[in-house]
């Protein structure tokens, strides 16, 4: 099994986009040629750091214009360099999804799609800045790799495995900070699937955040009777079919959460595996089609029903479906 | 209104300003309060044809707030115009609020269109000042954008577009304060002289002290006393500094998006009271 933090560890909290500058410091330092071009956001999504480490000549800034930043990337690429794209999530895909459609993807670029402030984890800021609909526009496109890393040494292990691996890799990031899950040094596969806890009830499969929510839930459960396998699914594409087929097939229904719409995120990606392979009921856990609002993180977890209750709720439901309870 | 009420009105709203971003907890003082002079000639000065008990008036002036993130300004300023009551000032950002993070067009009257995505309003902007030549209404477009905005290239497709469309009705106001979130415009990705560049597109441009509000009133209502479709639309540089009028915020970049502290806000406030004693 792969290595969890420490309960010590795991009480503390570090936001993933952390992992963002200090990584590419670390690969800069290692003499891996990565440069990360931005829009007027080094400092929150950190790419800064690159330059505080040294490497400024590596750092770009484009100012506001993202569609730019995504085609300087690019043309960086085609240099030889590894280049990794920065802004908040909805601007740094959705305003710029032709660029990464019709000149990354579709030329098979060494361009990294790293951005952060994802999801709801912006809070006050509202439903403009809220990306919900990101992991479903990346994972659309042909060649591309999308990653939605739980904790900062996922995050970490992410941005070394985007740079290490040839061509487009999305790689999410949020805002907020979040609890460690993994060991510090963890290192991750793209197109596997990690069982944080085995069980036999049900699958919950998640990412991102709601690893956090899932783990709670499956304590919840567990005082119930109920045993809860939980999956990291931190390579929502390639997805790991193996793995995840086989929970269901243990456990013969299952949810899946993600802080993402329900319309072609996470969730739709396992229920296209769950039709194709092992038919089973899958709930979903996520944002109803909608947009998001103003509120406090954890607020607006409970509100849309993304937090544990919400697994817990859909978890029974799922059960019953299948004639489990 | 006089000058001295004009300045009196934008006291009091740069002090609901700072008060609401405080008790949020977040939000983007320095925009706001960069942008808060010109609101008020716009709003206050006589400048727009508006109706606060009739959001929706046909031949109304309309105004966009491109730079969505000076919302706290926006709504500081049709909260006093008699949209909404000011006590609604204090759910910025709150679960539940018609006060959003970015203006959203769908829950306060008075907004336009939401907006928040920088580089977008301009477009919507021209597009509005066209819709309404086609169907013969009357009224202005008026829109403020940030100067580290002006760098979305789509900035300058919109005004290739309102150019060559001739659309005299437009007016954008250009929140020129010379920083962004990263810094100094010209540090970061230096988008040059903002009042050439538009020219160069074909506006016709003019120049302002954006604090100067009889400056600002005079500008901007002989603009629209003048203003015509097939005309060159206009923009207006408006020099300003950002976190006006709070001397620990002026001209510092680190004030874009951070609330102030308690203490913080009590020495802004009397700041702000003492300049208009
Ligand atoms: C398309 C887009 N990219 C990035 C952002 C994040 N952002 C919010 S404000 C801001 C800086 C704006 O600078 P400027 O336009 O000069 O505004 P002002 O100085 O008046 O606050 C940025 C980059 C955004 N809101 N929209
Ligand atoms: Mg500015």
């Amino acid at each position: 099994m792969v290595k969890l933090a420490s309960a010590e560890a795991a009480a503390q909290k570090k936001a993933t986009r952390a992992a963002f500058g200090a990584t590419l410091a670390e690969l800069a330092d290692a003499g891996v040629p990565v440069v990360a071009v931005d829009a007027d956001l080094t400092g929150s999504t950190t790419t800064k750091k690159l330059a505080d480490a040294g490497h400024g000549d590596r750092l770009f800034n484009c100012g506001i214009a993202e569609q730019n930043m995504v085609d300087v990337a690019a043309g960086l690429s085609l240099a030889g360099n590894v280049a990794f794209t920065g802004s908040f999530a909805v601007f740094g895909t959705g305003r710029a999804y032709d660029q990464i459609r019709n000149t990354v993807c579709y030329s098979n670029l060494n361009v990294k799609i790293a951005p952060t402030h994802a999801g709801i984890s912006v809070g006050p800021d509202g439903g403009s800045h809220q990306m919900l609909e990101d992991v479903s526009l990346m994972r659309g496109l042909p060649g591309m790799r999308v990653l939605v890393p739980a904790d900062y040494a996922a995050a970490r292990a992410a941005i070394k495995l985007a740079a290490a691996t040839p061509g487009p890799v999305y790689v999410r990031m949020g805002r907020a900070a979040v609890p460690c899950v993994y060991d510090d040094d963890v290192e991750l596969e793209i197109g596997r699937a990690y069982v944080l806890r085995e069980g036999c009830d049900v699958t919950i499969v998640a990412n991102g955040v709601e690893i956090r929510e899932a783990l709670l839930a499956a304590d919840v459960l567990a005082e119930r009777g109920v045993s809860a396998e939980v999956i990291d699914a931190f390579s929502v594409k390639p997805l790991d079919g193996e793995t995840i087929a086989a929970s269901l097939a243990k456990t013969r229904c299952a949810v899946v959460a993600e802080e993402h719409s329900v319309v072609g995120g996470l969730g739709s990606a396992v229920c296209e595996l769950a039709a194709q392979t092992c038919p089973v009921p899958v709930e979903l856990v996520g944002m109803r089609d909608r947009f998001g609002k103003s509120g406090e993180f954890d607020e607006l977890l409970a509100y849309f029903g993304l937090d544990a209750a919400a697994i817990v709720e859909a978890v029974e439901k799922a059960r019953s479906r299948a004639g489990l309870c | 209104m006089d000058t001295a009420q004009l300045v009196g009105k934008a006291t009091d709203i740069r002090k609901d300003i700072l008060t609401m971003i405080t008790e949020a907890g977040s939000g983007h003082p320095g925009g706001s309060l960069s942008c808060t002079d010109m609101l008020t000639a716009l709003y206050f000065g006589g400048v727009l044809d508006h109706d606060p008990a009739d959001p929706a008036k046909v031949g109304r002036d309309r105004f966009i707030l491109a730079k969505g993130h000076g919302a706290p300004a926006l709504y500081a300023t049709l909260a006093h115009a008699g949209y909404f009551p000011v006590e609604e000032l204090a759910s910025l950002r709150k679960l539940g609020t018609r006060l959003q993070g970015h203006p959203d067009s769908n829950l306060l009257p008075g907004v336009e269109v939401s907006t928040g995505s920088l580089g977008q309003g301009l477009s919507v902007a021209a597009g509005l000042a066209a819709g309404l030549r086609l169907t013969g209404e009357a009224g202005c477009v008026f829109t403020i954008l940030g100067d580290g905005e002006c760098e979305e290239g789509q900035v300058w497709e919109a005004a290739m577009f309102a150019a060559h469309q001739r659309l005299g009705r437009l007016i954008a106001i250009i929140d020129n304060n010379e920083l962004q979130i990263d810094g100094c415009i010209h540090d970061v990705c230096d988008p040059g002289d903002l009042g050439e560049k538009f020219a160069a597109f074909g506006w016709d441009v003019v120049r302002v002290d954006g604090h100067d509000i009889d400056a600002l009133v005079a500008t901007l209502g002989r603009l629209k006393a003048a203003a015509a479709d097939e005309a060159a639309p206009v923009a207006v540089i408006a020099a300003t500094v950002k976190g006006k009028g709070v001397s620990f915020m002026e001209n510092q970049a680190g004030w874009h998006g951070k609330a102030p502290k308690a203490e913080e806000l009590e020495i802004a406030l009397a700041e702000l009271s003492a300049a208009v004693a």
